[in-house]
């Protein structure tokens, strides 16, 4: 079976991971901010992987600590935007302007 | 520490084996154990699940931080053979426990009344103040990168939901999102850092990292590695609030309940801290040439910007949020100036910084009342005159905080002043100065107006006051500001020692070329 090279999984992981943080940029909907961010946990995840074969196994071990990690994060993160919800009617960050300098 | 030793305690550690990890992760499974014990005494104490808690759970909570301050004695003078465990066993993660264990206890205290005004005294708070806590010790005491990213999560995770905890408040849950929103993002950057240094450097362990660096074998991975560095300084940055990553600070610390606010500026700073000097200054150290000049700049715009800004506000919170913004610009030129003494500045001011800074907020929750915040700048004053006790230890943390002579910031900043001239970072050790001329004016400008101008009303601060245990959590953080000038050296001497520790690491260089420390 033909192996991956490295550079193109690389790629793809920072292709993913720019996706991701561009997303966290331009969205204005919270949940959608969210999923960017889960966007850019996996392409790490990916790098990981990429990295393993090379670099030890441990990269693949490190995978589930990220997903355990993203799941709580995942959990916590629904539970606040719902309890924004319940204040604003809308998880749209631009009507988010109690708190500013 | 005989005790400990009564008990079975190995003189050094040998991290291959699985029962001496017992010994080097003690305080940490105390303090879980307790923060489950708090959960579940809550919960068979309530009939009712919308009944307020007892006031036995505060008090329980700080016996366990307590108990595990006693666990993490058990760590004095502890040595571990190799250095490539997940986990620290050094004298700099015993004296950063120690730290994160006096901000919770302060939070605690400070919580006591404040909670049960704003309707939220719930067992939940303490205990996910525990295991916050929990996390900071895991953070600030991790040997390896990726136990370094769970702490951050430990810690992260319960801090979210402290923020919102006062879910009747829109500006609670608000603050709380945009912490969630930016937090989660940063670990982002962060955890990318690291699966790009454990693919330039083929480890995530710290130790190995610094071996690696220093032996100046070239690895061929340069570019990975720098890019490597740079996205977890953009992580460590979003979590110590250096400008420009603090977007989400001011925000953030105002929204909080106040305690919450305490916690987040002393404890997570610290831990955040712990990790950025274990990561930067000791395993990218001979990086540094790379790093340097860009935490360099980010000091530099964070001690100047942050001062600047913060003579705008006009709620003390916010000043104060402006404030801690402003101190992790000191803590970097600290963590900046390199060397032992560099390392034990960085933990003297950060000791010093912790007990001024929790002690500010008790007085802020002082001065609130049921329903209303007060926190503006009018809203104290005449403070010091209807409240002399309130007013002057307000002055001493404020003061403290400013570096005025007399008092515990004062030293540490002389110190930071010291480790930065000798580490030749003479220019930040000027900005510093001017940067903290500019933060006289912002701090006098509370005292002035609570001892110059009258009150609002008569009457205005009658219920101002503090339940009998957080006012002696405030006197006692008084009292520690005074005594730390005075008695500056002995604190000093034991954040000398810790701070060698962290340099005086075994290094057998690993035949393996990669520790798998997770199989052994």
């Amino acid at each position: 079976m033909q192996q991956i090279p490295l550079e193109q999984a690389l790629g793809l992981s920072a292709l993913l991971f720019a996706i991701g943080a561009f997303g966290v940029v331009i969205r204005r909907n919270a949940i959608i901010l969210f999923m960017c961010i889960e966007l850019m946990l996996n392409a790490v995840n990916l790098a990981f992987v990429a990295f393993s074969p090379r670099s030890g196994v441990q990269g693949q071990v490190f995978v589930f600590f990220v997903i355990a990690v993203a799941a709580a994060e995942a959990a916590v993160g629904l539970a606040i935007i719902i309890s924004v919800f319940r204040h604003k009617e809308s998880v749209d960050i631009k009507n988010f302007s109690l708190l500013r300098w | 520490m005989s005790f400990f030793a009564a008990l079975g305690r190995p003189e050094v550690l040998d991290l291959a084996r699985q029962t001496h990890y017992f010994w080097a992760l003690l305080p940490e499974i105390v303090l879980t154990l307790g923060a489950m014990l708090v959960l579940i005494v809550d919960v068979i104490h309530k009939g009712d699940r919308s009944e307020p808690s007892r006031g036995s759970i505060p008090v329980l909570t700080l016996a366990v931080l307590a108990a595990t301050a006693l666990a993490n004695t058990a760590l004095f003078g502890l040595r571990d053979v190799s250095a490539n465990g997940m986990v620290a066993v050094d004298g700099f993660r015993t004296f950063t426990n120690f730290v994160y264990l006096v901000a919770a206890a302060l939070c605690i205290a400070i919580s006591m009344g404040y909670l049960e005004r704003r309707g939220i005294m719930k067992g939940e708070f303490h205990a996910l103040v525990l295991f916050a806590t929990l996390g900071m010790m895991l953070m600030g005491g991790s040997r390896d990168l990726i136990m370094t990213f769970i702490g951050l999560e430990v810690m992260s995770v319960p801090i979210y939901v402290l923020v919102g905890f006062d879910r009747m408040d829109p500006r609670s849950s608000e603050a709380s999102l945009k912490y969630f929103l930016l937090g989660a993002f940063s670990s982002g950057f962060f955890l990318y850092g690291i699966a790009l240094v454990f693919g330039a450097v083929g480890s995530t362990n710290l130790t190995y990292i610094a071996e690696t660096l220093g032996t100046g074998t070239d690895h061929g991975h340069e570019r990975l590695l720098m890019a490597g560095m740079a996205l977890t300084l953009v992580g460590l940055g979003f979590k110590v609030a250096a400008i420009p990553f603090h977007m989400w600070t001011p925000d953030a610390y105002d929204g909080a309940p106040t305690p919450v606010t305490a916690l987040m500026s002393t404890g997570v700073k610290a831990a955040a801290f712990a990790a950025f000097v274990r990561i930067f200054a000791v395993a990218f150290a001979d990086a540094g040439a790379q790093w340097v000049p860009v935490v360099w700049w980010l000091a530099a715009v964070t001690m100047v910007g942050a001062n600047l800004v913060a003579l705008t506000q006009g709620s003390v919170k916010r000043m104060l949020a402006y404030s801690s913004i402003a101190h992790a610009g000191y803590l970097l030129v600290a963590l900046l100036s390199g060397g032992d003494t560099g390392k034990a500045a960085f933990l003297f001011y950060i000791l010093a910084y912790t007990v001024m800074t929790a002690g500010a907020f008790g007085i802020v929750i002082a001065n609130s009342r049921d329903g209303e915040e007060r926190v503006t700048l009018e809203d104290y004053a005449g403070l010091g005159l209807e409240k002399p006790w309130l007013g002057a230890a307000f002055s001493i943390f404020l003061l403290s905080l400013a570096g005025f002579p007399l008092t515990a910031g004062f030293l540490g900043k002389l110190y930071i002043l010291r480790a930065a001239v000798e580490g030749g970072q003479a220019q930040l050790a000027v900005i510093l100065v001017l940067a903290s001329l500019v933060s006289y004016f912002y701090y006098l400008r509370v005292i002035v107006v609570m001892y110059m101008r009258p009150a609002r009303s008569e009457g205005w601060h009658a219920g101002a006051g503090l339940p009998l245990a957080a006012r002696t959590a405030v006197l006692a953080a008084c009292v520690v500001v005074v005594a730390m000038f005075f008695a500056g050296a002995v604190p000093m001497r034991w954040a000398e020692q810790s701070a060698l520790s962290l340099w005086r690491q075994p290094a057998p260089v690993a035949a393996s070329p990669a520790p798998a420390s997770l199989f052994r």
